[in-house]
C-alpha cells in the first residue's frame, strides 16, 4: 500500500514561496490502478516525482509497503519496489535497448526471449530494436515505448507512468492499454498512470483529479469524468460557452 | 604482480589474448625485443633489417584470418620508434589486432612511437583494431604516439577501431587515409583521459576516387584536469561522401577542443561534420537511479556505454 500523508511542495519564485502541492493526502491499496488527471501545471507530475524521490516534499511523508520512504534516495526507493516511467525519457549514446532492459531487470543478463516479451507488450519487435542504441536515431514514440518496456522489465510492485500515451501512435496506444489492463488483471502491481486519455482513465479503479496543487475530485470513473470537463474549462466564459455547446 | 601476470594483463587488455594464438599469425614485441612470432600460410611476418619493425605480407584472396601484433613495455625508461608495414593483396578479408600496453612502475618515461603503413589491394577489406592502455604506479610517464597511414586501392575498405582505454599520459595520434575509386574508410575512435593527461588526435581522410566514402566517429571522455584536442579532416577531391562526428563528455576541470573539418575540391563531394561537447545529462543519471543504480554506478554505466 502507498500512503501519501499531507504532502506539500513549494518553490521560491522571485523571493516568494509558490505552492505546487498543497496538503495532498492519498492512499493507494495494493493492486489498484489509479489515474492522476487534471489540467496542465496542476501538480500531477510533481506528486509522481515525489513518490519516486525525484523531488523532495517541503513537508509531509510517504509510506510505501509499511516503510516511511520520505528520506530514502531514488535508488533505495527503486530497490524497495517503486518504478517510474518518464514523460520525456533521456537518450543514451552507446547504450543498447537490450542493455537498458537488462539494467532495468536487475539481472546480469537478459535472454532475447525475455526482452522480446517486454518489447512486444509495447508494440516493438525485438529483432528490430535489441541491438539499437537508445539515442537520437530513435523517434520520440520509440523512446517512449522503450521507456515503458523498462518499467515492465523492472517488474516492481508500484509502477508509475507519466503520460505514457504521449507521442505514441494510435495502433501502439491500443497495444499499450491492453498491457496496462493485463498487468492490472494479474494484480501483482499497483499502478499510477498520469493520463488525459479517456481510454486509460476508463481502466482505473480510482481517478484522482489534481488541480492547483490539490486533489479536486476522486472516485470511480463514472463519478469523476463529468467533473473533469468542468474543471478544465475553468472560469473562462468563452471556453465554457463553447464546451457546453451554447 | 609477477612479470608474467603483467604481460598477461597487458596482452589481454590490448589484444584480447590469453596466450599465443594457435594457428594465427602473430608478432609480440616486448621492451624493444621480439617475444614471439609466427607466420601462417597466408600471412607472412618478417623483421625489418634496416630499422625496428616488421613487414606483414598477406597473400591475395586471404579470407577470415586474424593477425595479432601487440606491443608491450614493462620496463621503465624504454623508448622506441617502430615501423610496421602491411601489404594486403587483392580480394582479402582480414582482421588485424594491434595495440600497445605500457606498465611503468619506475621514475622514467616509457614511450612507444609507431608508424603503421597499410597498402590495401583492390577489393580487399581489413578490420584494424588498436587499443592503448597504461598501468603501473611509477611516476614515469606512459607515452604513445601512433601514426597510421592507409592507402586504399579501388574498392578496398578499412574499418579501424582505435581505443585509448586509460592510463596514457601523453599521446599524439596521427592518422592519414587515402581512398581510391569506391574505397571506404570507417574510423571509430574512443578516447579516455584522466588526471593531467594530454591527448591530440589528428586525422586526414582524402577521398580521391569517385564514390569513395569516409566516416569518422569519435567519442571521448575527458576527466579531471586532462586535455584533449581533436582535428579530424575529410577532404573530398571527387564525387564522394564524407561524415565526421565528434562527441565528447567533459568532466571535472577538463579541457576539450574539437575541431572537425571538411574540405571539398569537387562539386559532387558531399561532406558533413558535427561535433558536440557536454557533461553527462542529469536526467540520464536520474533514469538509471530509478532502475536501482547508485549515482556512481549510473555514471560508470553511461561512460562505459558511451565509450563502447
Amino acid at each position: 500500500m502507498l500512503e501519501l500523508r499531507d504532502i506539500c511542495y513549494s518553490v521560491k519564485e522571485n523571493g516568494e514561496a509558490l505552492d505546487i502541492l498543497d496538503h495532498v493526502s492519498l492512499i493507494i491499496p495494493d493492486g489498484q490502478l489509479v489515474v492522476f488527471t487534471g489540467p496542465n501545471g496542476g501538480g500531477k507530475t510533481t506528486l509522481a516525482k515525489i513518490i519516486m524521490g525525484l523531488a523532495q516534499p517541503t513537508s509531509g511523508s510517504i509510506v510505501w509497503d509499511g516503510r516511511d520512504v520520505t528520506n530514502m534516495s531514488i535508488t533505495e526507493r527503486a530497490n524497495a519496489g517503486i518504478s517510474y516511467g518518464f514523460q520525456q525519457p533521456p537518450r543514451f549514446k552507446g547504450i543498447t535497448v537490450r542493455k537498458l532492459l537488462t539494467l532495468a531487470s536487475g539481472e546480469k543478463t537478459l535472454s532475447k526471449d525475455r526482452c522480446c516479451q517486454f518489447l512486444t507488450r509495447v508494440g516493438l519487435c525485438a529483432n528490430d530494436y535489441l541491438t539499437r542504441e537508445v539515442d537520437s536515431s530513435l523517434s520520440g514514440g520509440e523512446v517512449k515505448r522503450i521507456e515503458i518496456a523498462t518499467i515492465l522489465a523492472r517488474n516492481s510492485k508500484l509502477m508509475i507512468f507519466d503520460e505514457p500515451e504521449a507521442g505514441i501512435d494510435l495502433w501502439s496506444f491500443a497495444r499499450l492499454t491492453e498491457t496496462f489492463e493485463q498487468i492490472h488483471k494479474e494484480g501483482r502491481a499497483s499502478m499510477i498512470i498520469i493520463s488525459h486519455q479517456e481510454r486509460i482513465i476508463s481502466l482505473a479503479d480510482e481517478v484522482v483529479v489534481i488541480g492547483e496543487g490539490r486533489i479536486r475530485h476522486r472516485g470511480v470513473v463514472s463519478e469523476v469524468l463529468p467533473n473533469i470537463l468542468a474543471d478544465t474549462t475553468g472560469s473562462c466564459p468563452v471556453i465554457g460557452k463553447e464546451a457546453s455547446g451554447k | 604482480m609477477s612479470e608474467k601476470d603483467i604481460d598477461r594483463e597487458l596482452l589481454q587488455t590490448i589484444a584480447g589474448m590469453d596466450d599465443k594464438p594457435e594457428g594465427a599469425a602473430f608478432n609480440i614485441r616486448k621492451n624493444g625485443g621480439c617475444e614471439g612470432r609466427f607466420s601462417s600460410e597466408n600471412i607472412a611476418i618478417t623483421g625489418k633489417t634496416d630499422k625496428a619493425g616488421i613487414d606483414i605480407n598477406v597473400k591475395p584472396g586471404t579470407k577470415n584470418e586474424t593477425c595479432f601484433i601487440p606491443v608491450i613495455i614493462t620496463e621503465s625508461g624504454v623508448s622506441e620508434m617502430v615501423y610496421n608495414d602491411f601489404f594486403i593483396g587483392e580480394d582479402c578479408d582480414v582482421n588485424i589486432v594491434a595495440g600497445c600496453g605500457i606498465f611503468n612502475c619506475g621514475g622514467d618515461d616509457s614511450r612507444h612511437d609507431g608508424v603503421h603503413t597499410f597498402h590495401v589491394g583492390k577489393n580487399s577489406h581489413i578490420k584494424y583494431t588498436e587499443k592503448h592502455y597504461g598501468a603501473g604506479d611509477g611516476k614515469g610517464g606512459r607515452v604513445m604516439n601512433p601514426q597510421t597511414v592507409v592507402y586504399l586501392d579501388e574498392n578496398a575498405s578499412i574499418t579501424m577501431e582505435t581505443v585509448q582505454i586509460r592510463g596514457i599520459d601523453s599521446t599524439v595520434r596521427d592518422t592519414r587515409i587515402y581512398c581510391e575509386k569506391g574505397a571506404e574508410a570507417v574510423i571509430t575512435e574512443r578516447l579516455l583521459t584522466h588526471g593531467e593527461q594530454h591527448a591530440d588526435s589528428n586525422m586526414i581522410i582524402e577521398l580521391n576516387g569517385e564514390d569513395s566514402k569516409g566516416r569518422v566517429i569519435s567519442r571521448s571522455v575527458a576527466q579531471d584536469d586532462s586535455v584533449q584536442v581533436f582535428k579530424p579532416c575529410v577532404i573530398g577531391n571527387a564525387k564522394c561522401f564524407g561524415h565526421v562526428q565528434c562527441d565528447s563528455i567533459i568532466m571535472g576541470n577538463a579541457n576539450i577542443h574539437s575541431v572537425p573539418e571538411i574540405a571539398a575540391n569537387c562539386a559532387d563531394a558531399q561532406l558533413i561534420h558535427e561535433a558536440a561537447i557536454g557533461k553527462i545529462a542529469g536526467d540520464q543519471i536520474l533514469k538509471l537511479q530509478t532502475l536501482g543504480l547508485t549515482e556512481e554506478q549510473a555514471e560508470d554505466c553511461i561512460l562505459k556505454g558511451f565509450m563502447s
